[in-house]
């Protein structure tokens, strides 16, 4: 699982293959507890304790805590999976799609770049062509 | 006999469910968005298929990380609206067509696809929002779904070829089915955008419009496309429009082309739709 892959040359982008699925298992599977009602409850009532029912590690039990969208998808989280996070917490995708941008950026703006189109996909096709972009 | 008399390809980006659930459909925001879909509308209720098979993908809904099936398919009477982490979607719960639904999975799997079958599914809005998209807001859904889930989240994705496959699958299937049944099959997903990491937000319009020309035209060009190609030029989660090869696979090599709306942005994500008639 370790040899290098064509995807992994595309910037900013965490594909869920097997290694990326191993890793996030237990996080992933925090997230999906948060689809019952009363997970969500016992998650609202106390956060740490909630989390230490699930065998995460230290890393990612904080990366929740913090909300670190994007670490947490560095630790085998899935956009899918640490939405119902963002659920939770009433925040929308557009919200995550700001906080997650490699420059910063407020919701509004990242709404905003929506609504002119989107992000380009020129300059953002490969790490290569972002670096000479 | 049963036949399949139509194809419609829809995104099913959730925030479309919860403009038409908070009535924000009239909003600058959103009104060239719903204005769009109204032709595909009419053209629904003219038509009036009685059972929809809706290709779509769970979001870590009915399947986690604990189970991950390439292909399920639903067999049971009814299906409930899920919990995505706010509560239920407030739409008509999922009428199925159990009797269909296994002639579906039986011949599928004799046929060398080998199916999950699923007897409990709640159906999050990978499902109910092509519903919205075509049907509004009904007190009961108007036709009886078959639901086919793919895995489109974790890698790798089935290929575009295995889903036109599948496609071509499904339709052998409906065709031997012996009760006089107007199908229609629903490809969900896409267009190009990408939910997650610093290149969240990327929206590829070329490569939607070139998409969408050549699946009406010649899908045979675009089936063989690669997961590292979609992923790059549609965005990691634009991986979503292998489902409308799917629909495209169980129609006519040679189709008619009813309606075609293509809009940037709903929310993250290009919205398409596409309605197709066998001829």
């Amino acid at each position: 699982m370790s040899e290098s892959r064509d995807y992994n040359d595309i910037p900013g982008t965490y594909v869920m293959d097997g290694k990326h699925s191993r890793k996030g298992y237990h996080l992933n599977m925090f997230c999906m507890s948060l689809n019952k009602a009363e997970n969500r409850e016992a998650f609202r009532a106390d956060e740490e304790a909630y989390l230490n029912t699930f065998p995460m590690t230290p890393e990612q039990r904080q990366a929740v805590l913090d909300r670190s969208w994007l670490e947490l998808l560095r630790l085998g989280g899935n956009i899918y999976f640490t939405f119902k996070i963002a659920a939770f917490d009433r925040l929308n995708m557009q919200h995550l799609g700001a906080a997650m941008s490699d420059t910063p950026m407020t919701e509004e703006e990242f709404a905003q770049m929506m609504i002119d189109g989107g992000r380009s996909i020129e300059g953002n096709r490969s790490k290569t062509e972002a670096k000479n972009g | 006999m049963a036949k399949i008399i139509a194809g419609i390809g829809t995104s099913h980006v959730p925030s479309l469910g919860a403009a038409l659930d908070h009535g924000k459909t009239q909003t600058d925001y959103w009104k060239p968005l719903f204005d769009g879909l109204e032709p595909a509308r009419r053209w629904i209720a003219e038509t009036n298929p009685d059972v929809c098979i809706i290709i779509f993908n769970d979001h870590a809904s009915a399947f986690s990380q604990a189970l991950i099936s390439t292909f399920a398919i639903g067999v049971a009477p009814e299906f409930q609206p899920a919990d995505e982490g706010y509560g239920p979607r407030q739409v008509p719960v999922v009428k199925g067509d159990g009797e269909l639904a296994w002639h579906i999975a039986e011949s599928l799997i004799l046929d060398e696809f080998d199916m999950t079958i699923v007897n409990e599914m709640p159906v999050d809005h990978g499902l109910t929002v092509p519903l919205s998209v075509m049907y509004d807001q009904p007190a009961e859904w108007p036709c009886r779904v078959i639901p086919v889930c793919v895995n489109v989240i974790q890698y790798p994705q089935p290929t575009a070829n295995r889903c036109y496959n599948l496609g071509k699958a499904i339709r052998r299937a409906v065709d031997s089915y012996p009760e006089d049944l107007r199908v229609a099959i629903v490809g969900t997903g896409g267009l190009s955008h990408q939910l997650q990491g610093e290149r969240a937000g990327l929206i590829n319009s070329e490569f939607d419009t070139t998409f969408l020309e050549k699946l009406v035209t010649e899908p045979e060009t675009i089936k063989s496309m690669s997961h590292t190609e979609y992923l790059r030029e549609a965005g990691s989660e634009g991986i979503e429009m292998i489902m409308w090869l799917t629909m495209r696979g169980a129609l006519d090599d040679q189709v008619n082309e009813i309606y075609r709306f293509y809009h940037v942005p709903a929310s993250n994500t290009a919205y398409g739709l596409l309605v197709l008639e066998n001829e």
